[in-house]
């Protein structure tokens, strides 16, 4: 038997234990999660858990294959994965035994320099994370001041959206390449090859993806602005800076929220896209992108050089997308009521 | 209307004014030297004159006046002249914008690349279309079916996953996986010498142009089919509809002629706004498939320190996202009745 405290316990309900309840019945958007969850663990802790240098030179375990090549040995499958070194094959073009190179110390191979591509994988999600969630933040932060700025005072209004839809005018792929190659070796020279890089391409992309988020959220200040209880907290003398930071901001939260998922999605793609033009990060100093960029050219040879960054980048985009979808219906109060 | 549009253009001059001047000043900003690639054997007085005669000494207003002149002035008078064969004052003398790299005229070198794109790009965006429009519509008309399910599943995979991953994919499974003897091997570099002369070699080219076409599609239709699928959806549930069927109309005639047509209106502008788009996104297609289009000119022009190409190739692109903004606008206006720029 219940007693009455926990059976108001159980209908009281806030707003963000509705929005999970929502949310938990997106399926896509719960999966989403989980494959996130899952890369986010897998290149967080990865590292401490797969020992292996992502630097380290092994030239003699140069191209080697990942063991899922043991499939294709026919008879010999058990062996071969229980003792992957061992196995012979008859190889038609060379008319001869061969060793196939496999070896459960590379999972899915190595490059061409011999260098664990798990490992690789691992710090290259890091990177590619890193720089998502920092150029989100930038990028969020920009268009949110800049929204609200242009929705609230109505001086600054004119200026603010011209910059905008000049922003939206912008080509910004061919000058976020300009940008980056023209100024790649001076941020190197100041801030060392990584950091530097690093500061300059979460930069430009956070710069030149806030255009949406200040349009949504201007769009919603203007609405908010001429409700009633705006009206109350102005005829009680309340400044603006607190009108905002205390009504505006609070109410404004799910539009941005949407945004910022969306935007980590948008920022890794085109991170990896300027690696993958070989204007991103340097070799040495993997992302996603720049493992897919360097695996192309050994494409014939090993195409798991390029499946699994890829593979890594697609999940990683398609499962923050689902879950920015349920966020959207989530937040929303006129789905979440039924 | 016409009203409407003549204002507009209006205001697109000084935009597109400030755009040109705002490329230029990121690219002057630029800490490089176009003198760099030069061998080092090069004394530096001589050096100091190859950047004189290159324009590199004057001040940055007077090289930028110097680019609009040439760049709105002396081109379109050029064009002019070629295309009718007359003459105005100087011609032959005037100056025009020339490449740094390889000392020929931008305008020849993207005349050249140009047919390629367009090619490329213009073909996948009719497959696009041909390939959104039925999917949005079916879905929206059996909504929450495993049609529209799998539609939307469909569309979340074709904007999520980079077109730079499709294209490789599918490199490696038409190009190496599949044995080169067999009919569905597919090249993976866009041959452009090629010539379609007779059935053989336009079935090469077809071949040829499968992967990139598809690539840019498929990444276009995922988004246009959801456009189309919530428009079809916002008209499907209006009065005019329940009205047709209830005067008999047959169920074809009814979504066909009078929901398509009403939702293809915002369809349409999202088309036109997404065209320059495609040319960004082309960079990255043509430079997997090797395709010598505008993209790759600006690239290897990007890589080579190009000033002169990478400024008009970028201000192009930026001058076709305004026309084409302006182009939605008016269709918009023109599409739909209840809407009037007055």
């Amino acid at each position: 038997m219940t007693s009455i405290d926990e059976q108001v316990e159980a209908k009281n309900r806030s707003l963000w234990g509705d929005v999970w309840s929502q949310f938990r019945t997106h399926k896509g958007a719960m999966l989403g999660m989980i494959v996130f969850a899952v890369i986010l663990f897998g290149v967080a802790a990865g590292p401490y858990l797969w020992h292996t240098d992502p630097q380290h030179l092994d030239i003699r375990a140069k191209n080697t294959n990942p063991i899922t090549s043991c499939l294709f040995t026919g008879s010999q499958i058990a062996d071969c994965f229980s003792d992957p070194e061992s196995i012979k094959y008859y190889d038609p073009d060379a008319e001869q035994l061969q060793r196939i190179k496999v070896s459960w110390a590379h999972p899915i191979g190595t490059d061409q320099l011999g260098r664990d591509l798990l490992a690789q994988l691992m710090q290259g999600g890091r990177v590619s994370m890193a720089v998502g969630m920092a150029a989100m933040l930038l990028s969020l932060v920009v268009g949110t001041v800049i929204g609200v700025l242009a929705g609230y005072f109505k001086m600054v209004e004119g200026l603010l959206m011209r910059a905008t839809d000049l922003f939206l005018a912008l080509p910004l792929l061919p000058l976020l390449l300009v940008i980056i190659m023209l100024f790649r070796d001076t941020l190197r020279n100041a801030f060392g090859p990584e950091t530097g890089i690093f500061l300059l391409i979460v930069f430009i992309i956070g710069i030149t993806s806030w255009m949406q988020t200040a349009r949504i959220v201007r769009g919603d200040v203007l609405a908010l602005k001429e409700r009633e209880f705006i009206l109350a907290a102005n005829s009680i003398g309340t400044p603006s800076r607190r009108v905002i930071s205390r009504h505006i901001l609070p109410n404004i939260l799910s539009p941005i929220m949407v945004s910022a998922t969306l935007g980590v999605a948008t920022a890794i793609i085109t991170e990896s896209a300027l690696s993958f033009l070989g204007l991103g990060f340097p070799s040495d100093f993997p992302t996603w992108g720049r493992l897919l960029f360097d695996g192309t050219t050994f494409i014939e040879q090993s195409p798991a050089r390029v499946i699994w960054p890829g593979l890594a980048i697609s999940l990683t985009v398609l499962s923050v997308n689902f879950i920015g979808d349920g966020l959207r219906d989530a937040l929303d109060p006129r789905i979440r009521g039924r | 209307m016409l009203n409407y549009t003549l204002r507009r253009l209006m205001f697109t001059i000084p935009t597109l004014l400030f755009i040109s001047f705002v490329i230029f000043l990121i690219l002057d900003m630029a800490p490089n030297d176009p003198t760099g690639n030069l061998p080092m054997t090069i004394p530096p007085d001589v050096r100091e004159k190859i950047r004189q005669s290159l324009g590199l000494d004057s001040p940055m207003y007077v090289r930028y006046l110097l680019w609009c002149k040439q760049f709105f002035i002396n081109e379109p008078l050029n064009l002019i002249e070629q295309w009718f064969d007359v003459c105005f004052g100087d011609c032959g003398e005037r100056l025009r914008v020339r490449s740094w790299a390889t000392r020929s005229y931008v305008v020849d070198l993207i005349a050249e690349r140009m047919p390629q794109t367009l090619w490329v790009v213009g073909m996948s965006y009719v497959v696009s279309i041909f390939i959104a429009l039925p999917i949005g519509v079916i879905s929206a008309y059996r909504q929450y079916s495993w049609f529209d399910q799998f539609g939307t599943f469909f569309s979340m995979i074709g904007f999520s996953v980079p077109t730079f991953f499709t294209g490789v994919m599918l490199i490696v499974i038409f190009s190496v996986w599949v044995p080169s003897d067999s009919i569905f091997w597919l090249p993976s570099v866009y041959d452009t010498t090629l010539e379609v002369t007779d059935l053989h070699s336009l079935w090469l080219q077809i071949r040829q142009m499968i992967m990139p076409v598809f690539v840019l599609a498929l990444y276009n239709a995922a988004q246009l089919s959801r456009f189309m699928r919530a428009s079809m959806l916002d008209n499907l549930s209006q009065d005019y509809v329940r009205t047709a069927r209830a005067k008999g109309l047959k169920e074809k005639t009814v979504l066909l002629v009078h929901v398509l047509r009403n939702s293809m209106i915002p369809v349409v502008t999202v088309i036109a706004l997404s065209v320059p788009q495609v040319f960004g996104g082309a960079i990255i297609t043509e430079q997997i498939f090797r395709v010598n289009g505008l993209g790759q000119l600006l690239i290897t022009g990007i890589q080579g320190a190009d000033i002169p190409l990478v400024q008009t190739l970028t201000f192009i692109f930026a001058v076709l996202i305004v026309l084409f903004n302006l182009v939605a606008d008016i269709l918009y206006g023109l599409l739909d009745p209840r809407i009037r720029y007055d």
